[in-house]
């Protein structure tokens, strides 16, 4: 179980995130939505590590992260940026193999093949895995990056706004395939998003952000109303259920 | 495209006929006298040449650039910082000049120590980003070419004359009892980052990626830091400052063998380096009869490379 206690992050003299408290639903969506600036990204890379807290901690079963080795850090909790520049060349299979590095370190054993085999499987990827990066589109270089961190096999794996410049087709086909990592491996998903009606469709719980404060934290029926949006994006955002599925409909809303 | 171990067999004997061509090549004067003479210059360049290569390389990871190298961080300018102090204090015949072993060391320590508190001091205070390193580097490098500038104004002319000939590599005057020294920090150095060559493979995905992969990224970026001093310290110490050659053989490296791995660009870098200036030098001595230095040559084709290396950069960006 992840426990964010008290968390908070300045920029400067600019508080980013502020005295943040939220325990993630093990084997569960979590979606982070929330405007612009609300500090969804901010506290994601301090769970992840990647940023240091001012304040607060971030407990992984009761111990502290910060105080985890990165190694064993590395075999639990996995963080997938949006920007993801490379200036080396890489096959898929190899950036997918990366994935492999906390437990083989770079020398990669059958098990390891294994599990790479299988990560390529799931975000079908196995025809084409000795392409070269640099000759993919965005959405299966995104598909790439996402089968590395599956390689990765941890219990966690977060995710910045993976359906960024991502169509339609293929935001879904992520979405569900986060969804069976959830519903068939038992993993706990943590996934930052713009788009409530991906949170509202997939996620099993949402934390809502807006300016470095978490303004709603619960199931999505409970999140996913209009007055409760109301409170999180300043705007009336109207909601129709279509096939079991709440969507938001907030295309010709006035504010 | 050639499989990368046809191109380092083409590498390698490149190399090995150039390093034979100087070896023996018109051999005058007693071979008796002359073969040991132009091994100890062919050891040292294959030292200072792999130095160059594998500080380079590793530096390039870290700050994630293929245009900036050690030099930028002003290291080699505190080389002659330090010797022109040296001449300018205590003068040409002081034991810091006679004695090579002290001047080398002397040399090494002060780049190292200027290293790390350039790195302490933009590190500590506050994380800040790579980039912020570089360019205090850049400053603090011309700062530090403007006091030896000064410093060489006003010494003394005959000091001056002896000065020159330390600040200007050379591979005619190499100093055998140190070229044994920089073998063994060499050697110490490929053992202590050895080990370190994967993760500057994961590295190499970026911050994020690496940290996500269990890489302790500060760490090794601070191991790197130092390594490269030590390296870039020894070579110049060795054979003087040869600013553009790390430059060039990386991107050469870069473009040749196309890898993610450490362990085949160094390699390949440092063969590079190898054919470049033991190439380099055999052109000096026997087409040019002496009457150019290397490091000029280097510089002036790397001068060229590095202009082409920004066009092509500024255009992509573009």
């Amino acid at each position: 179980m992840i426990e964010i206690k008290g968390v908070s992050k300045l920029f400067g003299k600019k508080p980013v995130v502020e005295n943040v408290t939220v325990t993630i639903h093990p084997k569960k969506i979590t979606s982070f939505i929330g405007p612009n600036g609300a500090g969804k990204s901010t506290l994601l890379s301090m769970v992840s590590r990647l940023l240091d807290s001012d304040t607060g901690e971030v407990l992984l079963d009761k111990s502290n992260v910060k105080k985890m080795k990165s190694v064993d850090f590395a075999k639990r909790v996995a963080i997938l940026k949006q920007s993801n520049f490379l200036n080396v060349r890489l096959t898929i299979r190899e950036l997918v193999s990366f994935g492999r590095y906390p437990y083989s370190k770079g020398r990669l054993n059958a098990e390891d093949e294994k599990h790479v085999d299988q990560a390529l499987e799931y975000m079908n990827l196995t025809d084409m895995q000795d392409k070269y990066l640099d000759e993919l589109s965005g959405g299966q270089k995104q598909r790439a990056f996402i089968s590395m961190v599956i390689a990765q096999d941890t219990e966690y794996i977060l995710l910045d706004e993976p359906l960024n410049n991502l169509d339609m087709k293929h935001s879904v086909q992520i979405m569900k395939i986060l969804r069976k990592l959830v519903d068939e491996l038992d993993k706990t998903v943590i996934i930052v998003l713009h788009d409530i009606n991906f949170a509202s469709v997939y996620s099993d719980r949402i934390v809502a952000l807006k300016d470095g404060r978490v303004v709603k934290d619960g199931p999505t029926n409970e999140i996913i109303n209009s007055a409760a949006l109301k409170e999180v994006y300043d705007m009336h955002i109207p909601v129709q259920e279509q096939d079991g599925c709440r969507i938001c409909v907030y295309f010709n809303s006035h504010s | 495209m050639r499989k990368n171990s046809t191109k380092f067999i083409i590498l390698t004997i490149i190399a090995i006929v150039f390093i034979l061509l100087y070896a023996f090549y018109n051999i005058q004067g007693g071979f008796g006298y002359a073969f040991p003479r132009r091994l100890v210059r062919v050891a040292a360049m294959i030292v200072t040449g792999i130095a160059i290569a594998y500080s380079t390389i590793m530096f390039q990871t870290i700050t994630r650039n293929r245009i900036l190298t050690p030099s930028v961080m002003g290291i080699d300018s505190m080389y002659e910082v330090v010797q022109t102090v040296i001449y300018f204090v205590l003068g040409s015949a002081s034991i810091f000049v006679v004695n090579h072993y002290l001047n080398f060391g002397v040399a090494i320590i002060a780049m190292i120590i200027f290293a790390l508190i350039l790195y302490r001091f933009l590190f500590r205070a506050d994380k800040h980003p790579i980039y912020l390193l570089l360019l205090a580097g850049m400053i603090i490098g011309t700062l530090l070419g403007s006091l030896v500038s000064f410093l060489q104004v006003i010494i003394d002319p005959v000091e001056y004359l002896s000065l020159q000939t330390r600040l200007f590599a050379s591979f005619n005057n190499v100093k055998t009892e140190l070229l044994y020294v920089s073998l063994v920090i060499l050697g110490g150095c490929f053992i202590y980052g050895g080990r370190m060559l994967r993760d500057l493979d994961v590295m190499s995905l970026g911050r994020d990626t690496a940290m996500n992969l269990g890489v302790n990224y500060d760490k090794i970026v601070l191991r790197v830091l130092v390594l490269s001093s030590i390296l870039i310290a020894t070579s110049t110490a060795l054979v003087g400052p040869i600013t553009f050659l790390g430059l060039i053989v990386s991107n050469l490296a870069y473009q040749y063998i196309v890898t993610y791995k450490h362990s085949l660009l160094i390699a390949g870098a440092s063969l590079i380096s190898i054919i470049a200036l033991v190439g380099g030098q055999f052109l000096v001595q026997h087409v040019f009869h002496l009457n150019t230095t290397i490091s000029v040559i280097i510089n002036f084709i790397g001068g060229i490379y590095f202009i082409y290396l920004l066009l092509k950069e500024s255009r992509a960006a573009g």
